[in-house]
């Protein structure tokens, strides 16, 4: 039965590393603005498409 | 597309503005040019987030150089080394995801930018740039020539950074990896049968238990044992004393109970209280990053103007820095600094932001001019009469209310209530300890514990947090913004409102003049315009700068009746203006709104609309507000107004006029000093003393991101007319929280019940807490959304 000991500490040391990574998260200022990264989130896609546009117009340019 | 919408800002395009650039069309130069910043440098995904997203950009020339001045400009980052600096501006017109996403691709448009990032809430851009490439002057010009000026004023002159307070996020966390552990660990217990292995790891889970509760009671409650020690050595008992007590007589007796196995303790229930009421704490935190309560004169004026030296160079100069005889330069849209004397001919002064009065003053040579005036028109020079701080308006926040610390003003509902709750609880558990001392002294200890553990007010302490905060949401979400959630109890507690006239029950828009009739053609516009000229009626001036500049024509007659109208012969033509009985023309009911009727060779051709200046729903809401408040009018201006007024408003309406700013102040002293709660609603700087001084001050803003005097809430210029409806509001939160006052006693009543008897069981108190928690939580909740639907 002295597993118990054991399984008890691992849940108790997952635990504290989870707090760990939240206290870590807010010192890095993760929450202090949760309305702008939702947007920027969404225009990754839209910038991709551009460069790839302009990766045509040049590849274009080079054939004329 | 719509096509009488400008592609760019969506303002209504006049149609001789209108230019045609690639397809689109757009009101003005200034957008097109914009448009096609963009398009070529590939970013016109901007227009894709959101239709007409921008806005026009502003004429600044010259008035950024004063970010040559390397001084200043250390000043104003917040990084400096050789090859990096990083700058945080405050952009009001940050709105939508378009503005998100062209100010985090500025690099595309000037070299030298690193990165920028946007902080939507705050709206605020951060720019990290290379000095050596490019320069903040230069960086500033381009925002603003996209449309995004930032705004600079003295008051980021000599900021020290804040530092983010993130301690109660900390606090929260590390509350609830307690609180979780605790009850997992508890469990076991709670289902005590004598089994073999429980008794065999009791002791392991209970000190386990017992380590984890540490951190929550030596740091995530600090914050109570703090303000309740604070508290009783002011003499007062506030709410956090009961808490404070309770917590460490339940960490103490749990301790004490597990060194002597007398059971598990009740260290889940303290986890569980601490991590509630610190959600509580958090959800009454509800801040507009975006908007400030604590403007004064420093937010609108500038950091440096043009100072034109003994040689005739025209330097920046930080304006701190200014002396008395100095010779300044003041551009187009430019702030007054300092009190001063008219060098130039002329100068067309608007003191909006000090009055709220919208139209431009004009000065000659020689006039006084006082600082917070902005500058329309031309270039012009002034002699400097005052240093800054020694100005008309900056002496204002020399008065007293500007240093007293506005939390000392009240105390809040909780802490009446624990005054009468403490000492009863206090007696409650030491009568029952000396009753039970001569039974049994073990149950004596056991009950005198039980009981100030049970009566721990946890959902009293979260009544009102949970209450107040909802209730500023929702205000929140229909333009009020307060500044904490205290104002609400303030609100509701107003017996006297004082308005402030001009900009506050009139709008400070120019009023709109418009056309009824038979349309004129530009013949007769020529003549109505040449026939104005001679006249000096007010409403004649205004219709003369209502109508576009024509030719000059001679006139072969004019007379004007005084109180009627005029009457004129032009170019052959007979002319007549005036009132519907100067022309007889009785058409209508006239007398709400002012008009100018326009007869043309003895034809009825329309008349002229004077909108009227005063917000709408005015007299539909002093009406409501006369039944339950002492209403009254401050206004700075002579009383010219006072019959029209007198008509409009309630008979029990108090009109003062002449009413210099500080007056304004003693004015509200001497109506609390009648033992009023006196809220004052006003706009311009000139009120910022009688707003500091009301026990509510509520400013009015047209534009809540740019303008608003230090105050205890911001409302939306467009809501004015449901003043009344956010009154009653507050009324009804208070109400909200009086019912739910009484449900948690209840439970109290109820866990006092077993504690008193001796009975108290780690397991009850672990069900009374989250169960009373829970209900007083969601109660207020689903009232506090019930009442805000209520119409008023």
């Amino acid at each position: 039965m002295s597993v118990i000991y054991f399984l008890i500490t691992i849940s108790i040391v997952v635990a504290i590393f989870f707090l760990y990574a939240f206290i870590r998260a807010v010192r890095s200022g993760q929450f202090d603005d949760d309305y702008t990264p939702s947007v920027r989130m969404l225009f990754e896609d839209e910038l991709k498409k551009e460069t790839n546009k302009n990766q045509i117009n040049i590849t274009k340019e080079k054939q004329l | 597309m719509d096509t009488d919408k400008c592609f760019h800002c969506g303002n209504e395009i006049p149609k001789k503005d209108e230019v045609i650039f690639d397809e689109k069309a757009f009101c003005c130069n200034g957008c097109k040019t914009v448009y096609e910043i963009f398009s070529q440098n590939d970013l016109t995904c901007y227009y894709d987030f959101q239709a007409s997203p921008g806005a026009t950009p502003q004429d600044i020339k010259g008035k950024y150089d004063f970010l040559d001045n390397e001084e200043i400009v250390a000043k104003l980052l917040d990084f400096q080394e050789e090859t990096t600096s990083i700058v945080s501006l405050y952009v009001p017109h940050i709105h939508c995801s378009s503005c998100i996403w062209i100010l985090e691709n500025l690099q595309k448009l000037q070299q030298g930018i690193i990165a920028s990032s946007v902080n939507f809430g705050e709206k605020k851009v951060r720019i990290t740039f290379s000095p050596k490439e490019t320069s903040l002057k230069r960086i500033v010009e381009l925002l603003s020539s996209i449309g995004y000026e930032p705004y600079i004023s003295l008051e980021n002159y000599g900021e020290t950074k804040k530092k983010v307070d993130r301690s109660l996020i900390y606090k929260i966390g590390v509350a609830f990896f307690c609180f979780g552990n605790i009850m997992l660990l508890s469990f076991p217990e709670y289902f005590e049968v004598n089994e073999y292995w429980i008794n065999q790891y009791r002791g392991f889970f209970r000190w386990l238990i017992f380590g984890l509760s540490l951190p929550t009671f030596f740091y995530s409650a600090s914050g109570y044992y703090v303000s309740a020690w604070k508290s009783v050595k002011a003499g007062l008992l506030n709410i956090d004393v009961p808490i404070a007590l309770g917590i460490i007589v339940m960490f103490v007796r749990s301790t004490v109970d597990i060194i002597f196995d007398y059971g598990q303790g009740f260290f889940d229930s303290m986890a569980g209280l601490i991590f509630f009421m610190l959600l509580g704490r958090l959800f009454q935190i509800k801040t507009y990053d975006f908007l400030s309560f604590e403007r004064d004169y420093k937010s609108y004026f500038p950091i440096a103007v043009t100072k034109i030296a003994t040689d005739g160079t025209e330097i920046p100069v930080q304006v701190y820095d200014i002396q008395k005889g100095d010779r300044l330069l003041i551009r187009n849209q430019e702030l007054l600094p300092v009190d001063g004397i008219l060098i130039s001919e002329k100068a067309s002064i608007d003191y909006s932001f000090v009055t709220g009065e919208a139209v431009a003053i004009e000065k000659k040579s020689g006039d006084k001019l006082f600082a917070g005036g902005k500058q329309l028109g031309k270039v012009i020079e002034m002699e400097v009469l005052f240093s800054v701080s020694q100005s008309y308006l900056t002496q204002l926040w020399s008065n007293d209310v500007f240093q007293k610390k506005v939390e000392q003003k009240h105390k809040s509902i909780t802490d009446k209530v624990s005054r009468y709750f403490t000492p009863a609880l206090l007696i409650l558990s030491i009568v029952s300890f000396l009753y039970w001392v001569f039974i049994d002294v073990t149950t004596a200890f056991n009950v005198f514990t039980a009981i100030l553990i049970v009566a721990c007010p946890c959902a009293l302490a979260l009544t009102a947090p949970f209450t107040l905060g909802n209730v500023l949401r929702i205000m929140g979400n229909k333009k009020l913004y307060l500044k904490n959630a205290l104002v609400i109890e303030q609100l509701s507690k107003v017996d006297a409102i004082v308005f402030d006239k001009t900009g506050t029950i009139t709008t400070n828009k120019k009023t709109a003049i418009t056309y009824e009739g038979i349309e004129l053609n530009n013949a007769e516009l020529r003549l109505l315009k040449n026939v104005l000229r001679g006249s000096n009626h007010p409403l004649s001036r205004r219709l003369y700068d209502f109508i576009p500049n024509q030719e000059k024509l001679e006139i072969e007659s004019f007379e004007e009746i005084i109180g009627k109208g005029i009457e004129a012969i032009i170019d052959g033509k007979k002319v007549k203006l005036g009132s519907s009985q100067f022309l007889k023309t009785m058409t209508e009911n006239t007398h709400k709104k002012t008009k100018v009727h326009v007869e043309i060779d003895g034809k009825y051709k329309g008349s002229y609309v004077f909108n009227n200046q005063y917000r709408q729903g005015l007299e539909q809401l002093f009406e409501k507000l006369s039944h339950e408040y002492d209403l009254y009018v401050l206004s700075g201006d002579n009383d010219g107004e006072r019959k029209i007024l007198e008509k409009m408003l309630p008979a029990n309406t108090t009109l003062v006029f002449n009413q210099k700013p500080d007056q304004k102040l003693l004015y509200l002293e001497k109506l609390q000093k009648e033992g009023k709660n006196v809220m004052m609603i006003g706009d311009g700087l000139n009120d910022a003393g009688a707003l500091a001084q009301s026990n509510v001050g509520i400013s009015i803003s047209e534009n809540v991101n740019v303008f608003s005097p230090a105050c205890d809430g911001i409302l939306d210029a467009t809501q004015f007319d449901k003043i009344a409806y956010f009154m009653k509001f507050s009324k009804n939160a208070m109400r909200t929280i009086y019912i739910s006052f009484g449900i948690s006693l209840l439970y109290n009543i109820v866990g006092l019940s077993y504690a008193v008897t001796g009975n108290l069981l780690p397991i009850v108190a672990a069900i009374i807490m989250p169960l009373s928690t829970i209900t007083i939580v969601s109660f207020v909740t689903i009232m506090s959304n019930i009442y805000s639907l209520k119409k008023y």
